[in-house]
């Protein structure tokens, strides 16, 4: 097992090389190039565009910047953003826990409601428990997540007053903990429709599956109790796959977070990326893309060797 | 005939006749499949609206009760009435109007980015599987590599660095979406290539491209089309996230994200303006979504239908 590990991660090094020159060419085909930002200046003069090309390293062959910025990131230096000028890196790690939260949060929702919807609609298929859990399903991967975010706001935020429209805590006054958590239910709660809507069908198709296998006729011919069947027969079987796909998910949706964290004004990556790319902030998109490339890399890595420890047919050679 | 079938049959000559007529009738895939559809009623309900909503796209001119740039001045920011079914805009131009030619322009991307995903990733996956080797470790390096990146963050990247008309975004979309048919059609080669059928193929002289698509590739469709339709979904979708966080089609390309987008600054006070492009969005993709999952069933036989 331990080879296996050691070979997937030997795989994942040159997609890491070629994420990171896949994205270090498309940053420098932006319109005006990376310093496209102080291009735009009033009153820039040539020379002192080429003082801060200089000082930035770009006009050096664009190989030998490459290699440059390949070194300077390995060791954790992606250089300062160009609107904040604090180093990218540690702007991104700071706003790291904001999406994690954000995530953590929805997933504990999600997962809890996608489980027993998926299971029920799976047991008991065709009943107005599996159209209801269809059309739900439906419902999220139907809408575009910033109609519900936004429909959600006014519903809950200026018409209800309810929950707050947006931020992680409050300006003034104290923020506790409880003011923290009444800030982060809207938010969780429309990005965990949606990726509840996914996984209870991943959990209803995963169950329907086993639950026809004749492994699970055995069991009930021989008598055993229908709870017992699903519980420990079914149960099992069915989720192997969609632990797989959740972990896949976990890489995926820090990224589709970016939509709920920027209606929400939640602090997190996805917001940081979206305001570097309205400012042309290169060194923070850099540094955001890369950081999700790599995780969705390890993320992989990770779900397939999960995947072999869990299925007990699977073997690694 | 009648006791030839059997002392506790009831069935009469004719009906046994009339049996064996049915069973021994010959229906192709596509009949069977076509027939099985049918039988799916959401999906068929879900097919016959989005029928209906591509015909009002296609004929949005003869559709619209108004001309598409012609603002009513009498009616800036109306609400839905019977003038103007759907309200108007800031400008005074009708929104109905606007859904019906906004619709050409959100199925078309989402129906050509579907395709051209499909297309791409169906080469790389024939190629890659039938091929083997040197090719497929590098195609799948490449479709990793793909894989890896976060696909919306990718998607605005490029939308600011090409810049965003229809074409553009199409091809945007589609250069993060071809990696799922791709590895479809690559599993379906790598089991069917070492097969009977196809070594007879060869046998009898084929070529390789002939085999490729003629044999093995047909097998592959099933799961293809169903991928297909669910692109078409996904596409247009992405295609309003981009209008919304800004970096997607502007006018005179007013497809229904770039309306929603325009909508929400008034939210508050005339809320239609987001509510129907959102709908619109919304019954598209859900029955793309439901077309798809019947497919799915239709496609596989052993599922009950």
């Amino acid at each position: 097992m331990g080879v296996f590990v050691v070979r997937r991660v030997a795989q994942a090094i040159p997609v890491l090389f070629g994420i990171s020159l896949f994205l270090f060419i498309l940053m420098h085909a932006m319109p005006g190039g990376p310093l496209a930002l102080f291009r735009d200046v009033p009153g820039m003069t040539p020379q002192e565009l080429k003082a801060i090309a200089a000082s930035y390293g770009v006009n050096q062959p664009i190989w030998q910047q490459y290699f440059g910025w390949l070194g300077n990131a390995v060791r954790g230096n992606f250089g300062d953003s160009y609107i904040y000028q604090e180093p990218a890196l540690r702007m991104l790690v700071q706003r790291l826990p904001a999406t994690a939260e954000l995530m953590g949060a929805s997933f504990l929702l999600a997962f809890v409601v996608a489980f027993v919807l998926g299971i029920l609609s799976a047991v008991r298929q065709y009943s107005f428990m599996d159209y209801f859990v269809t059309v739900v399903s439906y419902f999220g991967m139907s809408l575009p997540t910033f109609f519900l975010g936004i429909v959600a706001i006014i519903f809950f935020s200026v018409e209800l007053k309810w929950f707050p429209s947006g931020g992680m805590a409050a300006v003034t006054g104290p923020s506790g903990l409880g003011d923290h958590l009444w800030h982060l239910v809207l938010p969780a709660f429309v990005l965990g429709f949606f990726i509840l809507a996914q996984w209870s069908r991943y959990i209803r198709s995963s169950m329907l599956e086993v639950i026809n296998a004749d492994y699970i006729r055995t069991a009930r011919a021989k008598g055993v109790a229908e709870w017992t069947v699903i519980w420990r027969h079914a149960l099992r079987n069915a989720l192997l796959p969609v632990v797989t796909v959740i972990v896949l998910d976990t890489a995926f949706l820090a990224g589709g977070a970016l939509v709920t964290e920027t209606i929400f004004s939640w602090p997190g990556m996805g917001r940081l990326f979206y305001q570097a790319v309205s400012q042309g902030d290169y060194p923070t998109m850099m540094v955001t893309v890369t950081f999700l490339s790599v995780v969705i890399v390890v993320a992989n890595i990770f779900a397939d060797v999960l995947y072999g420890l869990l299925d007990p047919r699977v073997t690694f050679n | 005939m009648a006791a030839a079938a059997g002392p506790q049959s009831e069935i009469t000559a004719e009906e046994l006749a009339a049996l064996q007529v049915e069973a021994s009738r010959v229906r192709t895939y596509g009949q069977m499949v076509l027939q099985r559809f049918l039988r799916h009623r959401m999906a068929l309900v879900a097919a016959l609206v989005l029928i209906l909503i591509a015909l009002s796209a296609a004929f949005a001119p003869q559709l619209a009760p108004y001309k598409p740039a012609v603002p009513d001045l009498n009616a800036m920011l109306a609400p839905p009435s019977a003038q103007h079914i759907m309200g108007t805009d800031p400008i005074g131009l009708d929104l109905f109007t606007q859904v019906l030619y906004g619709g050409r322009i959100s199925l078309s991307i989402g129906l050509f980015a579907a395709i051209l995903s499909v297309v791409v990733g169906g080469l790389v996956g024939s190629v890659s599987g039938y091929f083997g080797g040197w090719i497929d470790i590098i195609l799948m390096r490449i479709t990793d590599v793909a894989l890896s990146v976060p696909y919306l963050f990718l998607v605005l990247l490029l939308a600011l660095i090409i810049g965003a008309t229809p074409v553009s975004v199409v091809l945007i979309i589609s250069s993060f979406s071809w990696m799922y048919p791709a590895r479809i059609v690559r599993s379906q080669f790598l089991s069917l290539k070492h097969r009977d059928f196809v070594e007879a193929a060869r046998a009898m002289g084929m070529g390789t491209g002939r085999i490729m698509f003629r044999q093995i590739f047909p097998n592959a469709l099933a799961p293809l089309i169903v991928n297909c339709t669910l692109l078409v979904g996904q596409a247009i979708v992405i295609e309003s996230v981009m209008d919304f966080l800004g970096a997607g089609l502007t006018p005179p390309n007013m497809s229904w994200g770039w309306l929603l987008n325009q909508g929400q600054t008034y939210i508050a006070n005339a809320p239609w303006l987001t509510i129907f492009p959102g709908i619109a969005i919304f019954i598209v993709v859900l029955c793309v979504n439901v077309v798809g999952d019947g497919l799915r069933d239709a496609l596989d036989p052993t599922s009950r239908l």
